[in-house]
């Protein structure tokens, strides 16, 4: 371990810090981000070394919040909101969906909005229903709207400059059980940028495609060295943003595995990784594929309290080792 | 209209100003009757929400702005877009779904915006352009722009949670905004007697700590009063206002209206408080313009609707390919070192 083992949360702050090095207008505002540091701690200090203008709180308000930013962001600003819980992101609905994700478009060009919306998301903290959602796919169904899903902080960092830079709005969803863990790889210092749109192949393994998003990605290279020692190897591609998608790199290694497995945490019917099914059933790898694809989901449930019940609500690692063994086995 | 039109003054000031004030409520309701008549003669597609009988309010509002003060609009937007300095010919070119319309044929009628005059855009969403507006007043401020933003939004705003959670933020943040709520009397059907239990609608400040006046809204110099030393406690710093000016859509809320909520004698009582015809009456009266003026004036609006209809027919029917490219601005370079 070296010091650049970060946290997710660390590699997102470093970010942040940097944006707002680099330019002046951007600034963040959320729901004590200030001297509290966030509800998940991700702004920390960053209230005592930019201030209170740019590190600004604001009241539980997130119409308001989110609206204050996208005219922020027409009039010259790069506002980053930060809302606590995605969940939270209904009641800002509009401004997301009617607003941020159309302005450019239905004005003819001549406005656009760059707006990072930050929201901590996913299940795993025992917070239920309203505290846990993956609803990342909403927003991949809206044009206009770009979608981003650290899995790591390697990731997150790079992937978050990105997006500040971009002049289009983002939201940027980040699993809250990765806050507080580090990844597999050491964060770079200073400022590095991952393009918005770039999938990124994580292992390649001879047996079956993995496309995996957010905190299942982790699991899903979890579950591939627990694989390797039985001699079942898997590829792992993490999409990075789901909107825009790259799935060149899917094609590519299904053509060579002839297997394909989707892991999301969000619930299955309806969900975003059937997108990818769908491009694969339509797209030049369809007859590369010998076995039935392998769709892994949250149930269709609202998540649950107690912990066992949460657990079952989500794919885990067994869950992914089992389904993969298992299909792998199955068609040869 | 050139930008440099703008930030005249008040409309009493001068016989230049009460003439720009005269012209530019005739411009509005011209545009909008031709409006109508091409609707009427199905020229144009979609729907349509006319302002006519609300002139001056759009018009006294932007009397007191400069070119760089911002407003957000309404989907009953055509006058404040007018008021603000667009061009009408493009304009009416959106309206027919024109390539050369100021969104190209994507957004129509109620999504005009004009960044060269400080239109941040119509709304097709009812009170979704205040947040937007705090927005821009908290960059001015935050940029030390000196510009202040107006929100334009009808009664039935009022009663959004927009509009309650950006008052806030503006009282809070003591932003440069001024927010006007055009009470035409009613959301669609709503009357305001039974959308609010309140007496007037300024009075909705109180609970945010914002000042609230309520003027005549078919009264152009009362509204530009207002206005003016709203905007005037915005840059000196002093926050928000809420201005209720109070005024009646002549016409339907949209195509589909049967007036079926409100008597033809109330819409007749209306039309005798005309907003033009008012300040037709006391131009004359104070000496600043004479019979022969008002008629050149009207007579210049007309004409220049015309000509901009006439020049928005030429063009040609918005593009579909453009489409998929237009959805997202171009990412600048971005340094790849993943």
């Amino acid at each position: 371990m070296t010091d650049r083992m970060l946290t997710m949360s660390e590699a997102l702050r470093e970010a942040m810090a940097i944006a707002m090095e680099e330019r002046p207008e951007v600034f963040i505002l959320g729901e004590d981000i200030g001297i509290y540091g966030g509800a998940f701690g991700v702004t920390g200090d960053l209230y005592h070394r930019f201030g209170s203008e740019r590190v600004r709180d604001t009241p539980i308000s997130e119409l308001g919040i989110v609206g204050a930013a996208v005219g922020a962001a027409l009039s010259g600003m790069r506002p980053i909101v930060e809302i606590q819980f995605s969940d939270f992101t209904a009641q800002a609905m509009d401004q997301i969906v009617n607003q941020a994700a159309k302005i450019h478009f239905m004005v003819g060009g001549g406005l656009h909005v760059p707006l990072v919306l930050r929201a901590a998301a996913g299940s795993g903290t025992g917070a239920a229903a309203q505290h846990s959602q993956s609803l990342e796919g909403w927003f991949a169904n809206v044009p206009g709207l770009k979608v981003v899903i650290p899995s790591s902080p390697y990731e997150a960092k790079g992937l978050l400059l990105a997006s500040i830079d971009d002049p289009n709005p983002v939201i940027f969803m980040e699993h809250k059980l990765l806050y507080k863990v580090a990844g597999r790889e050491e964060v770079p210092e200073g400022a590095y940028r991952i393009p918005l749109g770039v999938s990124r192949v994580l292992r390649e393994g001879k047996d079956l495609t993995v496309v995996a998003t957010g905190i299942m990605v982790s699991r899903a290279m979890a579950a591939a060295d627990l694989l390797e020692k039985e001699g079942v190897f898997l590829t792992i591609i993490d999409p990075r943003t789901i909107s825009p998608l790259d799935m060149d790199p899917v094609y590519a290694s299904v053509e060579k595995t002839g297997r394909l497995m989707v892991v999301q945490e969000a619930p299955e019917h309806g969900g975003f990784l059937n997108e990818v099914i769908a491009k694969v059933a339509t797209g030049p790898s369809l007859g590369s594929l010998i076995a039935p694809v392998v769709r892994l989901a949250g149930m269709n449930i609202p998540i649950p309290y107690a912990p066992q019940l949460e657990k079952a609500a989500v794919p885990q690692v067994e869950d992914i080792v089992k389904s993969a063994r298992e299909i792998v086995a199955s068609w040869r | 209209m050139t930008a440099a039109a703008l930030k005249i003054g008040d409309p009493l000031a001068s016989h230049e100003n009460a003439r720009y004030a005269l012209l530019t409520m005739s411009r509005i309701r011209r545009l909008e009757e031709a409006v109508e008549d091409l609707f009427g003669r199905g020229m144009m597609h979609g729907t349509m929400h006319l302002s006519i009988g609300q002139e001056a309010t759009a018009t006294g509002v932007c009397m007191a702005l400069g070119i760089t003060d911002q407003i957000t609009s309404t989907h009953r937007g055509h006058g404040h877009c007018v008021a603000k300095g667009a061009d009408l010919t493009s304009m009416i070119a959106e309206l027919l779904g024109k390539e050369n319309g100021y969104c190209h044929g994507r957004g129509g009628s109620m999504h005009i915006a004009d960044v060269a005059t400080g239109n941040l855009g119509a709304n097709g969403i009812v009170g979704g352009g205040i947040p937007i507006a705090i927005g821009a007043a908290l960059a001015s401020k935050m940029m030390k722009k000196g510009t202040v933003a107006v929100s334009f939004f009808g009664d039935g705003a009022m009663n959004e949670g927009a509009f309650h959670e950006a008052a806030n933020l503006a009282a809070i943040w003591k932003l440069p905004v001024v927010l006007v709520c055009e009470n035409n009397g009613y959301g669609m059907s709503s009357s305001t007697h039974v959308a609010f239990a309140i007496k007037t609608l300024a009075e909705r400040g109180l609970g945010y700590g914002i000042p609230g006046i309520t003027v005549d809204g078919n009264d152009v110099a009362a509204v530009y009063a207002a206005t003016q030393s709203a905007v005037d406690r915005a840059r000196a710093g002093d926050g928000p206002t809420i201005i209720e000016c109070v005024t009646y859509r002549w016409k339907g809320h949209s195509r589909s209206d049967k007036n079926l909520y409100r008597t033809k004698e109330e819409i007749d009582e209306w039309k005798k408080k005309d907003p033009i015809l008012f300040f037709e009456h006391v131009v004359r009266e104070r000496n600043l313009l004479n019979d022969e003026e008002v008629a050149s004036v009207h007579a210049e609006a007309t004409s220049q609707v015309i000509h901009a209809v006439n020049e928005a027919m030429k063009g040609v029917p918005a593009d579909p390919a453009g489409l998929l490219a237009a959805v997202f601005k171009t990412v600048e370079s971005v340094e790849v070192t993943a």
